[in-house]
């Protein structure tokens, strides 16, 4: 069996103290290597704190969360940026692609700060490009690209440094059905590749895609399905 | 058995400036705009300096000629010692300085008391000629001429053996011969002052100093002791060699007179490096004022663009930040934008400020003086400026919460 990517346990996030807001109570969740899962829930039901504490943009209140064995739970913020850079790619809803910078420099910013090799920068952005379908598109501006080419333009961006786990969120919000269509299919590759990949979606479609699916309501997982 | 966080993410200088470029020309005319105020800052300021320097050294140059080379004594009026102090400087004054280290002319020259004698020109009848008139007459002895840098239209100076002899001769100015109707010396042309008759042996067209000799009838000093009793030289009158003036001015008195130099007044002029340093205060207040208050309002205008820019570029600023982005490298990034932008505008602006000095200059044909570390401290100057002002924005694009940032930022 594949060794847990993610592993969150008793996690809770509280906002504010008067009153205290619980977006998360006593979350236990556990995603294996190469797993595909997709985490539904009505908006408020605290599915997008979650993605936060899993792309260690947020800290739990509560709990412990490792991310490849690491506890990131206490780790200060320059720490958890460390982790970001090394080991999450972000997938969003409006790509947040640089209007100014092409296809291929949108992915190379990728590496900026990860530290490690600089030499290849170009040619690895170019790979992940390959990957996505997009390399034929490398020295456009993101203006001239579809909403379908932008995010997978995006994939590859977060595709790049090979990390540990792919976050999306809501990535076919802002897509038509023929793109949202083709993204999945380009996920179920991923998947395949043996990529880690957690999508928070409230389309129920995307979610039938994926290998497993989350069901969050109120702060809690209400429920998991094959 | 727990592994080890993964080392802080680095972000070398060069790649820092390619981002703060890449972010700057992809608005190329907003940051020309905001640019402006530091150009016209810096420009104000270079120009200032530079004309100022330009002008002093200008004006240095003009005095250094004449005016630093001069120096004229005279008796100390009213000194103890009554006729001692009318007669402290003696007939062989000229003799005297010239011994001195650094005097290359000397000569003296005194006023006349003609007991209101009038001075005419041989009368020729011509009803509508104004022959006689009151000028003013002076004696001088020969070296006067050299020492004021006289100039003739015509004839000849009187030398040491017309003083000696006390030849009745007379240099007249260029005003006085035009008033006496003497355009030449060709038909040897006389003059009278009271009764005596005076051959007029030259003409003057120019003096660079005492100019009072153009309008005045000079005789020779000899003359002047035998037949109007001049008793003294009244003054002596020296051109030093360049950078000469403060050693003439202190031997000078002893020189002339050893026994009491307290008799003798020396009037030199002030050291050239002070009156070039007062003339650029002057100018420079001023201009240096309005230099830098453009310079503060091209500080405002970077701050605020730059703020404006951290504003709008917070879906950005989420996404650097969630691709690994350090605080410190958010505010860097913002801080060097803000930087290069004044960076831009100092160059710019000592481009021009010293394209200003060099027009003026070529305009009034004077040679442009410029500081040299004027080009390179400008520049620096405006990247300081540009610093200073996007320290507030950049230390606000830090302070973004990645989460809210993401959030909010849809491009």
């Amino acid at each position: 069996m594949a060794r847990d990517v993610v592993e969150l346990q008793a996690v809770g996030r509280t906002y504010g103290s008067d009153p205290p807001v619980e977006a998360l109570r006593g979350v236990d969740l556990a995603i294996h290597g190469g797993e595909w899962v997709a985490i539904v829930g009505p908006s408020g039901s605290g599915k997008s704190t979650l993605l936060n504490i899993l792309g260690c943009l947020d800290h739990p209140t509560v709990g412990t969360y490792r991310i490849d064995g690491l506890d990131v739970s206490r780790l200060s913020d320059a720490e958890l940026t460390a982790v970001r850079a090394r080991s999450i790619g972000f997938v969003f809803q409006s790509f947040h692609l640089l209007g100014y910078r092409t296809a291929l420099e949108n992915v190379m910013l990728a590496e900026l700060y990860a530290g490690g090799l600089r030499n290849g920068r170009r040619e690895r952005a170019l790979a992940a490009l390959e990957r996505v379908g997009m390399a034929d598109r490398r020295e456009f501006l993101p203006t001239k690209l579809s909403g379908g080419e932008q995010q997978r333009v995006a994939i590859a961006r977060a595709l790049l440094g090979s990390p540990s786990l792919l976050l999306c969120d809501e990535p076919t919000g802002n897509l038509d059905s023929a793109n949202t269509a083709s993204l999945m299919s380009l996920f179920d590759a991923l998947a395949r590749q043996g990529l880690t990949l957690v999508v928070v979606t409230h389309d129920e479609e995307v979610a039938a895609t994926a290998g497993r699916v989350v069901r969050i309501v109120d702060g809690r997982i209400d429920q998991e399905g094959e | 058995m727990s592994p080890e966080p993964p080392p802080p993410p680095r972000l070398p200088l060069r790649e820092l400036v390619r981002e703060a470029g890449a972010g700057l020309l992809a608005r190329p005319a907003r940051v020309g705009l905001t640019v402006l105020g530091t150009v016209i800052g810096v420009g104000a300021l270079v120009a200032t300096l530079g004309l100022s320097k330009t002008a002093g050294n200008q004006i240095v140059g003009r005095f250094s000629e004449v005016a630093a080379t001069d120096v004229v004594i005279t008796p100390v009026p009213g000194a103890i010692g009554g006729d001692e102090a009318r007669t402290a400087i003696p007939w062989d004054a000229e003799a005297r300085l010239r011994r001195l280290n650094g005097v290359a002319e000397a000569g003296t020259l005194s006023d006349v008391d003609v007991r209101g004698e009038l001075v005419r020109s041989v009368p020729i009848n011509d009803p509508l000629g104004q022959t006689d008139v009151q000028l003013p007459v002076k004696a001088a002895s020969p070296g006067l001429w050299r020492a004021v840098r006289a100039r003739l239209a015509a004839g000849r100076f009187p030398d040491a053996g017309h003083s000696e002899r006390a030849d009745r001769i007379v240099v007249l100015g260029a005003n006085a011969a035009r008033r006496l109707g003497i355009r030449n010396v060709e038909q040897q042309p006389a003059i009278f002052i009271g009764d005596r008759l005076y051959q007029v042996a030259g003409l003057v067209a120019k003096v660079q100093r005492q100019a009072s000799l153009l309008g005045s009838v000079t005789v020779p000093e000899g003359t002047a002791r035998r037949d109007f009793g001049l008793v003294a030289p009244a003054s002596v009158q020296v051109e030093t060699d360049i950078g000469a003036v403060e050693v003439v001015a202190r031997q000078a008195p002893r020189a002339l007179h050893p026994a009491n130099p307290a008799l003798l007044r020396v009037a030199a002029p002030p050291d050239p490096e002070t009156l070039r340093a007062g003339v650029e205060n002057d100018l420079n207040a001023l201009f240096l004022l309005l230099g830098g208050v453009s310079l503060l309002v091209g500080a405002l205008g970077i701050a605020n663009v730059t703020l404006v820019s951290v504003l709008e570029r917070v879906g950005e600023i989420g996404l650097r930040r969630a691709l690994g982005a350090a605080r410190r490298h958010i505010a860097a990034q913002f801080l060097v934008e803000s930087a290069v932008m004044g960076l831009l505008g100092g160059i710019v602006g000592a481009s021009l400020g010293t394209l200003v000095v060099v027009g003026v200059s070529a305009s009034r044909t004077w040679t442009p003086v410029l500081d040299p570390w004027m080009p390179l401290a400008a520049p620096l100057a405006g990247a300081l400026v540009g610093l200073l002002s996007g320290t507030y924005p950049s230390l606000r694009a830090a302070a973004v919460e990645p989460v809210e940032a993401l959030r909010a930022g849809t491009q």
